[in-house]
């Protein structure tokens, strides 16, 4: 039972870990399913993250908190999806100049006076923020062995992570708009002949996708470590790159991906507890070595719904169909 | 009639020179209005801030000599990447091949350190081009096998590599003498680059590296190849060339570039490896490498005006100045140019209205 108590307060600290990491999975997924590799997702969660804070810090209430981070996620992407989609330009050089930005612009949130001498870094976040995203337990439900505390005594922003993914799963396979997303990925030019707005799609979800990068980078900064530090997210949103291939553009796989991840980092301090000699270096080296092995099988088997969409990374120009 | 049915966009057949040139200057110039703008709104000072940035990279020896280490690696690194971009390979592993080419270097440096630097320097760099060349070619072998995509792979040997050093900080390499600090000890000063007019040796290797890249993908067989591979592969399978040994030869290039850089930035800067060695520049040799649109003396220009911009980050924080305002400006600059790239290879025109009816 012991046993069973501390693996269920395991995959608790787990899940926390891998929710920045879930919304930008789902947000980089929805871009890249149009057709946009998007490398600035660092920067869109850092936007998001740092938004998010002085919002948190100026307002004090968490759901104005949480959508201004969205809103600045969405304004990094709209620059992406400006110069990628309407532009046609590199979308690897403009995603990687994206979070170049980001992180500027969370550098300098962070070193802005709140008021006079006082600067957003020294700052905590308010108390009515803290505990609106505190920990709360769902009477009943937590009480099931294991995954009740895992599921059901956790912060609402962690469970709103998982909603997202699943309706993201629904949006994408199961509703006509989906299927055209997905179509707009796949092949722009046949999409656009059957009368869907391709331009307007690949906005549409490049944005979202930025929204809820966004939002997830907020999630360190307000809920998780509620005070600000310098690049927060930690490279969390290349992780994120990686883990939009290792579960194959799927968004019920990345909820999976997601705590996966949480479990390895959790696991680098547990394994301290246990006085097992591995580097925790060398942890941290499994995701990137799992996504490689992972594109590499997919490329392998050529299942069809694994595959990453056809167009990734080209522009669309009509006239060239 | 819409107003969007009304624009009409047609690719360019060929831009013009000075129109090209003209363009960019334009984007540059809008760039550099629209970050002041940010700046005044912010409550600060756009000119104060453009002046320090001047003054802080080249007006004294020492700045100009920083600066310019800043170039040499930036310079390195964009001419590795170019190749590999002429031939439509995107590695945007850079920064993985720098690191495995500075281990490289720290290996023979460790391995030899009696030997006399005439011999052991060549010795490291020679090692450093082997490791880069190894890390660049593993994702070209998965490319050419399983057809993989190599974005996604160069990008995931970053952090690897990354990883490894950081591995090796804490653990096999850990300096006893660091007073439990995990780092790695400094090299022997045999392996330490010497100095030459007051700025490291790596600028002349440098220099002679952008010659050599310019001769050889313009006047070469070797670098006709590339472009034909990187325009069709198709067309260069035809035309009876070896793809495979092509391929092989520049991503081992491309990488061995990388690691060079690795190689310098270790020995005549550091004197050592540490997993923060690159300071993040093999992406932002990326972008200077495609803004430079991939062609050698370009690249030169271009990484001395990105290295001003690093460079004054440091003494924009030491006047209490807020040193990401580096970070946005070089992102607002490149957003315009990228954005203008569009106005050169393409024509806009106006259709009139037609009457319906």
């Amino acid at each position: 039972m012991d046993f069973l108590n501390g693996f269920g307060l395991f995959l608790q600290t787990s899940i926390q870990c891998g929710t920045n990491i879930l919304f930008a999975i789902v947000g980089g997924i929805i871009c890249e399913k149009v057709g946009n590799t998007n490398l600035g997702i660092e920067g869109m969660m850092l936007m998001g993250a740092s938004v998010g804070f002085m919002t948190a810090c100026l307002t004090a209430n968490p759901l104005l908190a949480v959508l201004f981070a969205g809103v600045a996620g969405l304004v990094g992407a709209l620059i992406y999806a400006f110069i990628t989609i309407t532009l046609r330009g590199n979308q690897v050089v403009t995603g990687l100049v994206l979070t170049i930005f980001g992180t500027g612009v969370a550098g300098f949130i962070g070193n802005m006076q709140m008021s006079e001498g006082v600067t957003f870094s020294s700052q905590t976040v308010p108390t009515e923020v803290k505990s609106a995203f505190a920990a709360y337990e769902i009477p009943g439900l937590c009480e099931i062995p294991v995954i009740g505390k895992a599921l059901f005594s956790q912060s609402i922003y962690v469970q709103l992570a998982i909603v997202v993914a699943v309706l993201a799963y629904f949006y994408m396979k199961k509703t006509r708009f989906g299927l055209n997303m997905r179509a707009v990925g796949e092949n722009p030019g046949a999409a656009d002949a059957s009368g869907i707005n391709v331009a307007l799609y690949k906005y549409v979800h490049v944005l979202a996708g930025g929204f809820l990068c966004g939002i997830g980078g907020a999630y360190s900064s307000i809920a998780s470590l509620s005070q600000w530090q310098e690049n927060v997210t930690a490279g969390a949103g290349w992780i994120a790159v990686a883990l939009v291939i290792f579960s194959t553009w799927n968004p019920l796989k990345a909820i999976m991906a997601a705590y996966l991840f949480g479990m390895l980092r959790g696991l680098k301090y547990e394994m301290q507890g246990w006085g097992v000699q591995i580097s925790p270096q060398l942890i941290e080296m499994v995701p990137y070595i799992a996504t490689i092995v992972v594109l590499i099988i997919i490329t392998i088997r050529k299942k069809r719904e694994n595959q990453p969409p056809k167009a990734l990374g080209d522009p669309y120009f009509r006239e060239e169909r | 009639m819409s107003i969007a049915d009304r624009i009409h966009i047609t690719k360019r057949a060929g831009s013009s020179g000075w129109q090209s040139v003209l363009t960019r200057v334009l984007a540059i110039v809008a760039a550099l209005v629209a970050s002041g703008l940010i700046m005044l709104i912010m409550g600060y000072d756009p000119l104060e801030i453009y002046g320090r940035i001047i003054t802080s990279s080249v007006t004294s020896a020492r700045k100009l000599r920083e600066t310019l280490n800043k170039t040499i690696l930036l310079t390195v690194l964009s001419l590795g990447i170019s190749v590999a971009f002429r031939m439509k390979f995107w590695n945007i592993g850079a920064e993985g091949q720098f690191y495995m080419g500075a281990f490289g270097a720290a290996l023979v440096a460790f391995g030899f350190p009696e030997l006399h630097p005439a011999v052991l320097l060549p010795l490291m760099g020679l090692s450093a081009l082997v490791f880069g060349g190894i890390w660049a070619i593993i994702p070209a072998l998965i490319k050419l096998k399983f057809s993989t995509s190599e974005t996604l792979v160069t990008l995931m040997m970053n952090y690897l590599a990354i990883a490894f050093i950081a591995y090796l900080e804490s653990g096999p390499w850990k300096d006893p003498k660091g007073l439990g600090v995990a780092k790695i000890a400094m090299f022997p000063d045999n392996a330490s680059m010497p100095e030459v007019l007051g700025v490291h040796a790596g600028w002349i290797i440098t220099l002679v590296l952008v010659v050599v890249m310019t001769v050889m993908m313009k006047y070469s067989k070797f670098g006709y190849q590339v472009d034909v591979l990187g325009e069709s592969e198709t067309t260069a399978r035809y035309a009876g060339m070896n793809t495979v040994k092509v391929t092989l030869i520049a991503v081992a290039i491309s990488g061995g570039l990388c690691g060079l850089g690795g190689y310098m930035q270790a020995s005549a800067i550091e004197h050592s490896i540490t997993s923060q060695l690159s300071g993040g520049l093999g992406f932002t040799a990326v972008i200077t490498a495609w803004l430079a649109k991939l062609k050698p003396p370009v690249i030169v220009a271009v990484s001395f005006v990105f290295a001003m911009l690093l460079k004054s980050e440091v003494s924009l924080q030491a006047l209490n100045m807020p040193s990401a305002i580096t970070g946005i400006i070089q992102g607002v600059i490149i957003f315009f140019v990228l954005g203008s790239e569009f106005f050169v290879n393409y024509r806009i025109s106006f259709r009139k209205a037609e009457k319906e009816g």
